[in-house]
């Protein structure tokens, strides 16, 4: 991916993030995150197998925050097992290995972080939380 | 002082971290280094050269603690692995057994973890009552303020002397008094004074005084705990095991060694404890006066310059040590800190362990610049350099 666009999106995604909001009726899973300062908290609203809501609010550095409002984009309104999936294909882009390009989608902006290794940390944030958070309610 | 003195300043980055730990002269490096390969011995259990030689330097150490901060007699120097055991140690050894439901520890909001979360844990198993010291609008201590909270139910005043966020020297002499007419413990959290300018327990009645070599040129994994002999006597230890006890017997029965002897059990650091041997001789050989004219120097240099840069917010422009917190309008600290990485500058981002002063600053997390003696006023242009032309940060850490 070209360097200008993958930052553009980062950035837009930090400065503008999708769903930044808290809901106090949601089930709240936070990210805290023990090798940093980056603090997220991830509102989920599942109707059935769906997600139906997710949102977030925190302070975390900018690749934190674009990565929880890029994901949060793409898993919304999907079901757990398509949620699963493009975590599995996150985790693997990020440490390196074979993952689905086309499933992640805006996600691959974060396809050279192994790049910076104490990065990796920041852009995996977002999807530990979702996970935990599937796991919570199965 | 010679920079040539700290072989790892030949490397190509600039240390700004002194609050988390500080930079080792060759002396402490050299020193370590010659225990392992050259005199290697347990200490306090053999008859042979090399174990008298390490008996000898161990306990030297302990005389030169002792001078550093004008203690009256070696026995008041417990050798611990840092300020935070050090601190555990007053708490569990000595307060829990000295303090009652209802009394009162006064603390402040600024305080390290190292000096809260004892006290939260000790509150929680005695029911004592933990007060925070009002904070000024510089987030310096408000001794007034500290004065009218006394009363029959305070027991402990514990405080850091300098702390590793605002950096305000506390009035510790007039504390120390204050302690005094009041039949108060005073335990001062001493690492981020001592490695600065001479503390003086007897002038400042200070009755516990806490430190760690590691943010003073020596090693990582030893500290110091000063307690007046008679306080350290009626300690408990908290660690038990060999070389700390005279007796024990399948029947249940122990007898513990004599103090400090008693708060040191298993193998000691010994590297560590040379190592610090060795780093108070190199500050005794700067000396305090040359290391804080520098430092306020620097410091003086460093706050002028960062006022130049117009997306900077300052967060303890009045404070008195070489310790500054900021950050830059509308960017995380930890990507400040990221971006500085680029030019090899050494700053941190977060909230330096002090997570309740969040409660005084309204805000969670800063970028903390932190010097010492050795670091220049071209390493802080290097730095303002980098901050002007910050402007494009995103381009560097995304």
């Amino acid at each position: 991916m070209d360097s200008n666009l993958r930052r553009e999106i980062i950035l837009d995604n930090y400065q503008n993030p999708f769903h930044k909001q808290i809901k106090d009726d949601y089930l709240k899973v936070n990210t805290n995150n023990e090798s940093c300062i980056d603090n997220i908290d991830i509102y989920f609203s599942f109707e059935g197998d769906v997600l139906k809501d997710i949102t977030f609010n925190g302070e975390a550095c900018a690749i934190s925050t674009s990565a929880t409002s890029i994901l949060l984009r793409n898993v919304i309104g999907k079901t757990r097992k398509e949620i699963s999936d493009i975590l599995l294909n996150y985790d693997n882009m990020i440490n390196e290995k074979e993952y689905d390009k086309d499933l992640l989608k805006e996600l691959n902006v974060y396809d050279e972080i192994y790049l910076q290794p104490n990065r990796k940390n920041c852009a995996l944030l977002p999807a530990n939380a979702i996970r935990k958070a599937l796991e919570q309610t199965k | 002082m010679n920079r040539d003195d700290f072989k790892i300043l030949k490397n190509d980055f600039i240390f700004f971290d002194n609050c988390a730990t500080t930079l080792k002269p060759n002396i402490v490096v050299d020193e370590t280094v010659k225990y392992y390969t050259e005199y290697t011995s347990n200490a306090h259990r053999g008859d042979y050269d090399n174990s008298i030689k390490v008996d000898t330097l161990y306990e030297e150490t302990r005389t030169k603690v002792r001078k550093l901060i004008n203690a009256e007699n070696d026995s008041e120097i417990v050798f611990t692995s840092g300020a935070t055991e050090a601190l555990n140690l007053v708490v569990f050894g000595f307060m829990k057994y000295n303090l009652k439901k209802g009394d009162e520890v006064f603390l402040t909001k600024a305080e390290h973890a190292s000096n809260v979360i004892p006290w939260l844990e000790l509150a929680n198993e005695k029911g004592i009552k933990i007060k925070y010291i009002p904070l000024d609008k510089d987030h310096k201590l408000d001794y007034d303020k500290l004065v009218k909270m006394v009363s029959s139910k305070t027991k402990v005043i514990s405080i850091a002397h300098v702390t590793n966020t605002i950096g305000d020297i506390r009035p510790i002499e007039k504390i120390g008094k204050l302690c005094k007419e009041n039949n108060i413990y005073f335990v001062v959290d001493g690492a981020q004074s001592v490695p600065h300018f001479r503390v003086d327990v007897l002038k400042n009645n200070i009755d516990f005084l806490a430190f760690s070599a590691h943010k003073m040129l020596g090693p990582t994994g030893v500290g110091v705990l000063y307690g007046k002999y008679n306080l350290l006597n009626e300690m408990r230890p908290i660690i038990f095991g060999g070389g700390m006890n005279n007796i024990f017997e399948s029947t249940g029965e122990v007898e513990y060694k004599s103090v400090p002897t008693r708060f040191e059990a298993g193998t000691p650091n010994i590297a560590g404890v040379i190592g610090l041997n060795r780093a108070i001789d190199y500050i005794n050989s700067i000396g305090y006066d040359a290391i804080q004219s520098q430092e306020k120097e620097l410091r003086k240099y460093l706050i002028d310059n960062l006022k130049s840069i117009d997306n900077i917010i300052l967060y303890n422009e009045n404070s008195d040590t070489g310790i500054v917190l900021f950050n830059l309008k509308d960017i995380f600290p930890q990507d400040t800190s990221v971006y500085l990485n680029t030019y090899h500058i050494c700053v941190r981002a977060g909230n330096h362990c002090a997570k309740i002063l969040k409660d005084e600053l309204g805000i969670k997390n800063t970028c903390r610049i932190s010097i010492y003696f050795y670091n220049t006023k071209e390493e802080i242009d290097v730095l303002i350099e980098a901050l002007k032309k910050s402007k494009n940060i995103f381009e560097v850490v995304i």
